[in-house]
C-alpha cells in the first residue's frame, strides 16, 4: 500500500461544510445540494477505491501530517491510520453517510435552513471520519468532541423550539460528562507511557507482559465512561431519546448508524488495554447488557415512533458493548455494521412514514399504512425482521454471534449475560413488531385522532411547519426511497459477511478484523478462540469440532424461537386482540407506570445532581460567598479608602489631576517610608 | 538597527498618539479614526517581532539597555523572550479591535477616552517589554491609572464604584510590590531583571525576608489576574467598564508578571507556595464556573467565565511541568482573545438591544445569523472544543499538571462540563427559542462592515491557534523550559517500557 492520501477523506467534507456554511445562504437549493452530495460522495468513492485495493495488512498504515500539539513530553501529530478496523468503519460511515445525504434531499426539501442542514451534515462527516481515521487518542478526541458539536447543532436544528434547543444542550452536556473520562484516561496515558499514539501505547503494553490490571483497569474504566457518554449507555444514555428532536435523517445517521457507535469503536480500538484488565472488560459487558435490557423495556412503552427507535438504538448499542465486553470485538463491530444498516433503514422508513403523514410521529394515530406506502412498508419490514433476529437477515447473524460469544466466554458471568441478552432479544422482537403493527396494520386511525394530532402539531417535528396544508397520505420521492431500498437489500444480504462457521459459513468479517482486534493477550481469550474457531482448526488438534458446532446451532435455534415468541406476543396484543394492552396496563399499573415513566431516571438525575448543583451555585456560592464574603471584603476595603479622603467623589468628578496627585503622594510616601524604615527594620545596610 | 529600536517604537507610538489626540479637533470621527490608525501602525510594527525573532536562541531579544538615571541605577532596559513576544502581539492585535468596538459606544469626551486608551496601550506593552524593575513598575502603575479613570468616566451607572473597587484592589497591593522592588534594590543595588535573577539564584539572602518579598510580588499579581479569592473587583469591573477596557483588564498583565517574576526571580519560594496555589486555582476554576451558571447578566457570566478560565493558568504555572507552563501561556493568550471576542459580541448586542439581561433575549438566531455564528464560534473556543485555541491551552495545562497533583486535576477536569453548561445556556437564552418582546420589537440589523472587521480577525485567529499551535509554541517552549521542573522530578513520569507500574492513582485530594 503506497500513498493512500487518507487526509483527503475528511478534508473533502470539511470543504463542503465551509462552502455551504459560508455562502450557502445565498446559494440556490440545487447548488447547496450539489456541494453537499459531492462532499459526501468523494470520500465514499475514495474509500471504495482503497477498499478494492485493500489486501491483508499486517501492520496499520500510518500517515502523518505535521505536529498539532507538542509541549514537554507530549507530541501529537495530525496522523491518520488505516487498518482493518478503520477500514470497516470508513465503509459504514461514508456508505451510510452518503445514502442518508441523498435521502435528505427529499426529506428536507421544504425545510427552512436547507443549506444549514447540509453544512452541518458535512461537518459531521468530517469529524466522524477524523474519529475513525486518527492514529492517536488526541486526534480521536477531536473527532469525538466534534461529532458531539455536529450532533448539538443538528439536534437543535429547529432551534426556535425550546425542546429542540434543550435536547441539543442536554446531549452536549451528557457527552461532556463522558469526555471527562476520556480526558482523564489520556492524562494517565501521557503520565505512564509518555505518548498518545495508538501504535506506541499498545506496543508499550504489548512489550510488557507483566502489566495487568492496575493502571490499565483505571484507564479502561475511564475510557468506558467516555464510551458511555457517546454511545448512550447507562448511566449516561438519557440524552439519546431527547435527541430525536433533530430531523429524522440526523437521527438515522448520527444517532443510530455512526456517531453513537463511536464508543464501541473506541473500545475495540483500545482492546489491548481491555484485554489486560478483566475488571474493565467485565464492566463493559455488564453495562452493555444492563443497558440492552433496560432500554428494551423502555422501548416497549413508547408511543412516538422515533423514540421507540431511539431506545432500540440504546439497547442495540448495549449488545455491541456486550460483544466487546466478552472480548469478542469483531462480533461487536459486526453488529455495529449490521445495526448501521437496519437501524438507519428503520429511521429512514420512519421518516418516510412521518413524511407521508405530514409530520405525525405518534404511532397511536397511525395504522393501516401498509397499502398506502408499500415501498416504505416493505423496506421497513426487512429492517424489522433483521433487528428482531430472524435468520438469515443480518441482525440475526450479528446478534447471535454476540450471544454465542457471551455463552462460550470463560468469564464466570458469561452465561448470565447470555441469558439476559437472549431475553432482551425477545423484548426487541416484541417492540419492533408492536411498531410494525401499529404503523402499518389495522385501520387508519388518523381521522379519528385528528383532534389529538392537532394538539401534537405544536410539539412535533415537521407537523408544525406542514400543518397548514394537509397532505393526503403519499409515498415519498425517489431520492428517499432509493437509499431505503439499498439499505433493505443490505439488511438481507449483509449477514453473509459474518455467517458463523458453526452454521456452515466462514465468518469472513471476524477473520478480516482479526489482525486489528485480536491479540490473544488474555489467557481466556485463547480459550475463546479455541472454542470459536474449533471447527476450522480442529483438524490439526485433538479437539472435536462437534460440540462447538452443535452448540452454535442450538443457540441459534433458541434465539430464533425467542424472536418468534416476541413476534407472536406483539401479534396477539397489537393485531388480534387490541384490547389486551389496555387490560394489561390496568392489571400491572405499578410496573407500567415505572416503565412508562422511564424509571424516572431523568427526574432522579435532576433531583440528585442538577438541582443541588444549581442550588449551590445560586444560593451558596453566588449569593452567600461571592456577594457576601468576597464582595463584602471588597466593600470594606472600599469604605476604608473612602475614609482616606473622599476619593470616590474625586474620581466621580473626573478630576484626573487630583487622582494623579493622590497616586503620586501615596507612592512617594511609601517610597520614603520603605527606603528608610522597612529596610532597616529587616536589618539591612 | 531597527531591531534595537523596534520595542521602543512599539511601546511609545501609542503614547505619542495619545498626545496628538489632544491636538485633534472633536469633529466627526476624526479622533477614533486617528486612534485606529495609531493602533494599526503599532500592530504592523509589532509584526516585525515574530518575523525577526530568533526561535533557536534563548534569552531576551531586540534588547536595548542604556543607563537612564545614574543614582539610583535605573536603566532603560527593554527586551522580549518567547513569553512576552506573544503577549506584546496580543496587546497590539487587540488595540485596533478596542478602537473599533468603542467606535459607536463612545460618543462623548472622545478626546479623553482615546488618549487614555492609547496611553493604556503603551503601559501594557511597557509592562511586557521592560526588563528594569523600576521601569516595569512605572508601566505597571501606568496601566492601572488610565484603566481606573476610563472605568469611572465611561462606565455605566455604577462605573465610579467599580473604578474605586478596581483601584483599591489593585493599587494597594501594588504599593506593597513597590516596597518589595525597593527592598531588592537595597539588597542588590540593581533594578535590572537579568542581573537580579543571577544574584538571587546565587543565594546569600535571608530566606525569611525573601519569602516576604516574593509574597508581595505574588499578591500584587494574583489580585490583578485575578486569582480566587482575590477576584472581588472583577465582575463589577467587567460589568461596568467600557468594552475596550473590560477586554484587557484581566489576565495577561498579572499572569505575565507571575511568570516573569515569581517564577523567574523566586523559583524556590514559588514552589513552596505551589500546592496552595494549585488548590486555589482548582477551586477558582470550579467556583467561577458555578457562579457563572447562576448569573443572568451576560457580562457577569463572562466575568466569572474569565475567572474560571484564568484559573487554568494558575494551575499550569504552579505545577511547574513544562507542558503545563506552555499551556498556561497559551491559555493566557486564549483568554485575551476569546474572552475579548465574547465581550465584543456582547457590546454589539447591547448596541442593538440595550440590555445585558439574557432573560430579556430569545430567538435572535434567525434575526442576526452572522452574529449568532460568531457567537457560537467564540463559545466553542471558550468551552475548549478541539481544533480551537482553548483546547490546546486547557489540555496542556491539565495533562501536564496531572502527574503532579492527580486528585486536584481530576477535580478541575469537571470544569469542562460546567463551562459548556453556562456557555451553551447563555447562547440558548439569547439566540434560540421564540423571539422575545425585546427582540421582536426592534429592527434587526445583522453585523455591519465595522463589526465584521472587528470580529473576523479574532474568530480566524481562534481557529488558527487551535490548528497550528507549534507556531506559537516554538517561542514559548524555550522560554518556559528554564522555569519548569526537570522532568525527572515529576513523580509519575515513567519511561514507556517501564517494567513495574505505580499503583492506581488516588481519585481525590492532593498528594
Amino acid at each position: 500500500m503506497t500513498d493512500l492520501h487518507l487526509w483527503l477523506i475528511p478534508l473533502v467534507p470539511v470543504a463542503g461544510f465551509l462552502v455551504n456554511g459560508l455562502f450557502g445562504r445565498k446559494f440556490p437549493k440545487a447548488l447547496v445540494t450539489t456541494v453537499a452530495i459531492i462532499a459526501a460522495a468523494v470520500p465514499m468513492l475514495q474509500v471504495a477505491d482503497i477498499a478494492l485495493r485493500f489486501s491483508s495488512l499486517a501492520k496499520p498504515y500510518i500517515e502523518s501530517h505535521g505536529t498539532w500539539i507538542a509541549a514537554g513530553a507530549l507530541h501529537a501529530n495530525f496522523a491518520f491510520q488505516l487498518d482493518q478496523l478503520s477500514m470497516v468503519m470508513l465503509c459504514v460511515v461514508t456508505g451510510v453517510g452518503f445514502l442518508i445525504h441523498v435521502y435528505s434531499i427529499g426529506y428536507m426539501a421544504h425545510e427552512e435552513g436547507y443549506w444549514r442542514f447540509f453544512a452541518y451534515m458535512n461537518l459531521f462527516l468530517f469529524f466522524m471520519l477524523v474519529l475513525v481515521l486518527s492514529a492517536n487518542f488526541l486526534l480521536m478526541f477531536v473527532g469525538w468532541e466534534g461529532v458531539g458539536l455536529a450532533s448539538y447543532l443538528l439536534i437543535g436544528f429547529y432551534y426556535t423550539r425550546d425542546s429542540a434547543a434543550n435536547a441539543g444542550k442536554k446531549a452536549f452536556l451528557y457527552n461532556r460528562v463522558g469526555d471527562v473520562g476520556f480526558l482523564l484516561a489520556m492524562f494517565l496515558l501521557i503520565a505512564h507511557f509518555g505518548t498518545l499514539n495508538f501504535a506506541d501505547v499498545f506496543a508499550a503494553i504489548g512489550a510488557n507482559p507483566s502489566l495487568h490490571g492496575g493502571i490499565l483497569t483505571v484507564i479502561g474504566l475511564l475510557l468506558l465512561l467516555g464510551a458511555c457518554g457517546k454511545s448512550a449507555q447507562i448511566p449516561l444514555y438519557v440524552w439519546l431519546p431527547d435527541a430525536m428532536e433533530g430531523p429524522t435523517p440526523v437521527s438515522a445517521l448520527i444517532h443510530a448508524a455512526t456517531m453513537v457507535t463511536a464508543g464501541v469503536y473506541m473500545i475495540a480500538r483500545a482492546h489491548i488495554i481491555y484485554d489486560r484488565s478483566a475488571t474493565a472488560l467485565l464492566a463493559v459487558a455488564a453495562i452493555g447488557t444492563a443497558t440492552a435490557f433496560f432500554a428494551a423495556t423502555m422501548g416497549m412503552m413508547q408511543t412516538d415512533i422515533k423514540r421507540v427507535l431511539a431506545y432500540s438504538t440504546v439497547s442495540q448499542l448495549g449488545y455491541m458493548f456486550l460483544g466487546c465486553g466478552v472480548a469478542a470485538y469483531s462480533a461487536g463491530i459486526f453488529h455495529l455494521v449490521t445495526h448501521a444498516f437496519f437501524k438507519a433503514l428503520l429511521f429512514l422508513a420512519a421518516g418516510s412514514v412521518i413524511h407521508a403523514l405530514g409530520g405525525e410521529q405518534d404511532m397511536r394515530v397511525m395504522g393501516g399504512l401498509r397499502r398506502k406506502i408499500p415501498v416504505t412498508f416493505w423496506t421497513m419490514t426487512a429492517a424489522v425482521f433483521a433487528i428482531s433476529g430472524f435468520p438469515p437477515l443480518c441482525g440475526f447473524v450479528s446478534k447471535d454471534e454476540i450471544l454465542y460469544q457471551a455463552f462460550v466466554s470463560p468469564t464466570p458471568a458469561g452465561k448470565v449475560l447470555w441469558a439476559i441478552g437472549l431475553f432482551t432479544a425477545g423484548l426487541t422482537s416484541f417492540y419492533m413488531f408492536r411498531l410494525w403493527y401499529m404503523t402499518f396494520f389495522g385501520e387508519s386511525r388518523a381521522v379519528a385522532h385528528e383532534e389529538e394530532a392537532a394538539i401534537h402539531a405544536r410539539h412535533d417535528t415537521k407537523l408544525a411547519i406542514e400543518a397548514e396544508h394537509t397532505h393526503p397520505v403519499h409515498e415519498s420521492p425517489k431520492s428517499m426511497l432509493v437509499p431505503m431500498i439499498i439499505l433493505a437489500i443490505l439488511c438481507v444480504i449483509a449477514g453473509a459477511m459474518g455467517w458463523p462457521e458453526g452454521l456452515g459459513g466462514n465468518n469472513w468479517i471476524s477473520h478480516f478484523l482479526a489482525p486489528a482486534v485480536s491479540g490473544a493477550h488474555l489467557q481466556y481469550e485463547q480459550a475463546r478462540v479455541a472454542i470459536a474457531t474449533g471447527a476450522v482448526h480442529a483438524a490439526g488438534e485433538n479437539q472435536s469440532p462437534a460440540p462447538a458446532k452443535n452448540l452454535e446451532i442450538i443457540l441459534a435455534v433458541l434465539s430464533t424461537l425467542v424472536a418468534l415468541s416476541g413476534w407472536y406476543v406483539a401479534h396477539l396484543m397489537y393485531y388480534k386482540r387490541r384490547d389486551l394492552p389496555a387490560r394489561l396496563t390496568a392489571r400491572f399499573r405499578a410496573v407500567y407506570a415505572l416503565i412508562f415513566n422511564k424509571y424516572w431516571v431523568d427526574e432522579i438525575y435532576g433531583a440528585l445532581v442538577i438541582a443541588p448543583v444549581l442550588f449551590i451555585a445560586r444560593w451558596v456560592l453566588a449569593a452567600l460567598v461571592d456577594r457576601g464574603v468576597i464582595d463584602g471584603g471588597g466593600l470594606l476595603a472600599g469604605y476604608t479608602a473612602q475614609g482616606f479622603g473622599s476619593l470616590a467623589a474625586r474620581i466621580q468628578s473626573g478630576n484626573i489631576r487630583a487622582y494623579a496627585g493622590w497616586l503620586a503622594a501615596c507612592a512617594a510616601l511609601l517610597l520614603v517610608a520603605v527606603y528608610f524604615g522597612w529596610t532597616t527594620h529587616f536589618g539591612i545596610h | 538597527m531597527l531591531n534595537e529600536s523596534i520595542l521602543t517604537l512599539i511601546t511609545f507610538v501609542p503614547a505619542l498618539g495619545a498626545a496628538v489626540v489632544f491636538l485633534l479637533p472633536r469633529r466627526g470621527r476624526v479622533i477614533p479614526a486617528f486612534a485606529l490608525l495609531v493602533t494599526l501602525v503599532t500592530f504592523v510594527l509589532s509584526l516585525h517581532l515574530p518575523w525577526h525573532y530568533d526561535y533557536a536562541q534563548r534569552g531576551f531579544q531586540f534588547a536595548v539597555n542604556v543607563p537612564w538615571i545614574a543614582h539610583p541605577a535605573i536603566h532603560y532596559h527593554l527586551g522580549i523572550d518567547g513569553l512576552s513576544l506573544w503577549l506584546v502581539l496580543l496587546t497590539t492585535f487587540l488595540g485596533p479591535i478596542g478602537v473599533l468596538v468603542s467606535w459607536r459606544a463612545i460618543e462623548h469626551r472622545t478626546k479623553e477616552f482615546y488618549s487614555l486608551f492609547l496611553l493604556q496601550q503603551t503601559a501594557m506593552i511597557g509592562v511586557f517589554v521592560a526588563l528594569d524593575l523600576f521601569l516595569y513598575y512605572a508601566f505597571w502603575e501606568l496601566s492601572l491609572v488610565p484603566m481606573a479613570i476610563l472605568i469611572a468616566m465611561f462606565g455605566r451607572r455604577r462605573g465610579p464604584r467599580a473604578a474605586l473597587k478596581f483601584f483599591v484592589y489593585t493599587f494597594l497591593p501594588s504599593a506593597l510590590l513597590l516596597v518589595a522592588i525597593l527592598w531588592l534594590y537595597a539588597q542588590t543595588g540593581t533594578f535590572d531583571f537579568v542581573q537580579l535573577q543571577a544574584r538571587l539564584a546565587s543565594g546569600g539572602f535571608a530566606s525569611g525576608a525573601l519569602w516576604w518579598v516574593s509574597l508581595a510580588f505574588l499578591v500584587a499579581f494574583a489580585v490583578k489576574v485575578p486569582v480566587f479569592p482575590l477576584h472581588g473587583w472583577l465582575a463589577d469591573v467587567i460589568e461596568e467598564a467600557p468594552t475596550a477596557m473590560a477586554m484587557v483588564v484581566a489576565g495577561k498583565l498579572g499572569l505575565y508578571s507571575l511568570f516573569r517574576f515569581n517564577l523567574g526571580l523566586f523559583p524556590a519560594q514559588a514552589r513552596e507556595l505551589a500546592p496552595l496555589l494549585v488548590a486555589v486555582g482548582v477551586i477558582g476554576l470550579l467556583y467561577g464556573a458555578l457562579v457563572a451558571l447562576a448569573q443572568t447578566d451576560v457580562r457577569r457570566v463572562v466575568a466569572y467565565a474569565i475567572l474560571s478560565n484564568l484559573s487554568f493558568c494558575t494551575i499550569g504555572i504552579f505545577c511547574f511541568s513544562l507542558s503545563g507552563l506552555n499551556g498556561a501561556v497559551y491559555q493566557t493568550i486564549n483568554e485575551g482573545l476569546s474572552g475579548g471576542a465574547i465581550l465584543v459580541l456582547i457590546a454589539f448586542l447591547y448596541e442593538r438591544y440595550g440590555s445585558f439581561d439574557m432573560t430579556q433575549y430569545g430567538g435572535l438566531a434567525s434575526r442576526l445569523p452572522m452574529l449568532c455564528t460568531l457567537w457560537v464560534v467564540t463559545t466553542l473556543a471558550l468551552v475548549g472544543l478541539p481544533l480551537m485555541n482553548g483546547f490546546v491551552g486547557e489540555f496542556l495545562v491539565l495533562s501536564g499538571s496531572f502527574p503532579v497533583h492527580p486528585g486536584w486535576i481530576a477535580a478541575a477536569t469537571i470544569g469542562v462540563i460546567l463551562s459548556a453548561a453556562y456557555m451553551l445556556w447563555m447562547a440558548q437564552r439569547i439566540f434560540y427559542g421564540q423571539q422575545s418582546l425585546l427582540v421582536s420589537e426592534r429592527p434587526h440589523l445583522d453585523l455591519g462592515l465595522r463589526e465584521h472587521l472587528t470580529l473576523w480577525p479574532m474568530a480566524i485567529l481562534m481557529i488558527v491557534m487551535g490548528l497550528a499551535s507549534p507556531f506559537w509554541m516554538k517561542a514559548i517552549d524555550p522560554a518556559m523550559s528554564s522555569l519548569a521542573n526537570h522532568p525527572a522530578a515529576t513523580p509519575l513520569a515513567a519511561p514507556a517500557t517501564a517494567t513495574s507500574m505505580p499503583e492506581p492513582l488516588p481519585q481525590g485530594g492532593a498528594r
